[in-house]
């Protein structure tokens, strides 16, 4: 019978670990397909793209669309290499930007006390709310009356005021975590207050920082709908709105967009993968214990 | 020492005050002006009549909008829900897993990186009558002959940017819920083992009270960037065929600068913002309950 019972115990044990494992694999492959398709067909010819029946079996894979697309001026004839430059400029210097001033501002949120220290946070949280589209517009007007359209300065510009509520939220919840102390008694040794910060308190808080410069620069580097209105020209457009180049009218050259999504995810996978642990820890500790 | 005239916290967070104030906060107020009075883009001298709450009347008073409205906060509200639940799902199943959870973890994160505009491009073709990866597949497995009209169909052209939004946003959820899981004190789960309670049992009332402060932080994370939603489906279906799929941003972005009547488009747009931070407000109460109730609050 004790046996019998036992044996039940573990059949169901079985089938749950069978079950978890099956589920499991089923919501990662629906999270991994996507992706790998579209990697998949940057390296495939436009023939197989569209085959009817579909191929299935990948053949001919090929650096075409690559070729095509670094090509410029011959079939495509995308400015991939420009897209990509303004990408860079304009996210790099937004994001440097951006940490600057959300480090002053986290730091006075989270060492400071002052009157309307939370009605401030929130309205500087809530600036982040506003959805790009209904900001697009009057940003759209101003900046055709004061130049700044079509310029990497004003996308930079707008990509900053984007970014700092986030940042100080962020680098806020990891100052918090580093007790005063330690940069009284650093104080108390004789470092003036500006010292102390940065021999102190900074390196403490150096992982934070970092995880909201990845944020910071994954928020530029992938944001569209402002930029879509806010610049005109290859000479400021950026690589999500390049993507747009590649379809006309009535067709889409799939294979030449999927080489330059390629292109877009590759700095942000890298960089998510450097900074995946602190990000967690960021996110979490800074928002629960903040 | 004596105090200074000017505070040191005002000197600290004045530069993100400035630049905010630059961007953010006098364009809404031009734009504020603007959604009472009649400006078109094409004609520069309408910015200077006033036409008092012409716009707002004229919104509130059309179908379209209302349609465009209700849609919105229908997306919005299946999107974020079934994210909220996948996402728990996904970290329970993940945390039970005992080797190569690291791994996990990173494939997880893939759908973040994305750009959302990415997201549209990447369902616009997977989910396309002809050359769809879906399309193809179903074709091949034999389960029918036709191409379904995944992007023109009034339902199943939501059900794909559902789909798509879900796609991109439910690992924010997994992994800040599964970062919960591990800070999970051990003493009431084994308490509650010993005291012979249900697995279902243990989770209603030790874990998922635990992990609220978490889903909240994704939730409260999630409703800030939330109209990034706009661009997966100005992509996938640009609000059409024939508006059934018009949410409030396509909407917004097309009377703004399709039809350049800035003025309507702006109130319009008003509307929307009052909505998103109504969103915002509500999860960072939220938040700040399930905290208290932790006794976590700063």
């Amino acid at each position: 019978m004790a046996l019998d019972l036992n044996f039940q115990h573990r059949v169901k044990a079985r089938l749950i670990s069978i079950a978890h494992t099956v589920t499991l694999f089923i919501a990662m492959s629906i999270i991994c397909i996507p992706g790998l398709w579209i990697v998949l067909n940057s390296f495939r010819p436009t023939v197989d793209i569209m085959a009817k029946p579909p191929v299935w079996i990948p053949r001919d894979l090929n650096l075409d669309n690559y070729y095509a697309m670094f090509g410029g001026a011959g079939e495509g004839g995308v400015p991939v290499l420009q897209y990509f430059t303004n990408s860079l400029i304009i996210s790099v210097t937004s994001t440097l930007i951006a940490l600057l001033i959300g480090m002053a501002g986290g730091y006075a949120f989270a060492r400071y006390r002052f009157k309307g220290k939370n009605a401030i946070f929130i309205g500087l949280l809530l600036t982040r709310a506003v959805p790009g589209v209904a900001l697009s517009l009057p940003l759209f007007i101003v900046m055709a009356k004061t130049g700044l359209i079509d310029t990497h300065i004003g996308l930079i510009m707008v990509y900053v005021a984007m970014n700092v509520p986030f940042t100080i939220w962020l680098i806020d919840g990891f100052f918090r975590q580093i007790p005063p102390d330690l940069a009284e008694a650093a104080e108390i040794d004789g470092c003036t207050r500006w010292q102390a910060f940065w021999k102190v308190e900074f390196p403490v808080a150096k992982a934070g920082v970092a995880s909201a410069g990845i944020f910071a620069f994954l928020t530029s580097w992938n944001e569209y709908a402002l930029a879509s209105q806010l610049t005109r020209s290859t000479f400021s457009k950026t690589m999500p709105v390049g993507l747009r180049d590649f379809t006309s009218e009535f067709t889409i050259n799939w294979g030449g967009m999927c080489a330059l999504a390629v292109l877009m995810i590759i700095p942000a996978l890298v960089l998510t993968f450097l900074v995946q642990k602190h990000l967690i820890a960021g996110l979490t500790f800074g928002g629960v214990k903040g | 020492m004596r105090r200074k005239k000017i505070p040191t916290w005002f000197v600290l967070i004045f530069p993100a005050l400035v630049i905010l104030a630059a961007v953010v906060l006098v364009p809404l107020l031009f734009s504020l002006y603007s959604s009472f009075t009649p400006y078109k883009l094409t004609r520069p001298d309408t910015l200077f009549k006033w036409i008092g709450t012409f716009n707002y009347q004229k919104a509130i008073n059309s179908a379209v909008f209302w349609a465009a409205f209700g849609r919105t906060v229908l997306l919005l509200t299946i999107a974020l829900n079934l994210e909220m639940l996948l996402g728990l799902g996904l970290a329970l199943l993940v945390s039970r897993v005992t080797r190569g959870q690291r791994a996990l973890r990173t494939l997880m994160m893939f759908p973040m990186m994305f750009s959302p505009i990415l997201v549209g491009f990447q369902f616009k073709f997977i989910f396309n009558d002809n050359v769809g990866l879906v399309n193809n597949a179903l074709q091949s497995l034999g389960l029918t002959n036709e191409a379904i009209p995944w992007l023109v169909d009034k339902n199943l052209a939501m059900f794909s940017i559902i789909f798509a939004e879900m796609w991109s946003s439910t690992s924010v959820f997994a992994i800040l819920i599964l970062a919960g899981l591990f800070a999970i004190p051990q003493d009431p789960l084994e308490a509650a083992k010993v005291d012979g309670c249900t697995p279902w049992q243990t989770f209603r009332h030790i874990t998922l009270p635990f992990l609220m402060p978490f889903i909240y932080i994704a939730l409260a994370i999630r409703s800030l960037d939330v109209a990034r939603a706009y661009d997966i489906v100005q992509i996938m279906t640009n609000g059409g065929p024939a508006r059934r799929t018009e949410l409030l941003w396509t909407l917004i972005g097309r009377t703004g600068y399709v039809d350049a009547k800035m003025g309507y488009a702006n109130a319009m747009g008003y509307i929307s913002i009052v909505m998103a931070i109504f969103f915002t407000i509500f999860f960072f109460r939220k938040l700040n309950a399930a905290r208290s109730e932790l006794g976590m609050a700063g």
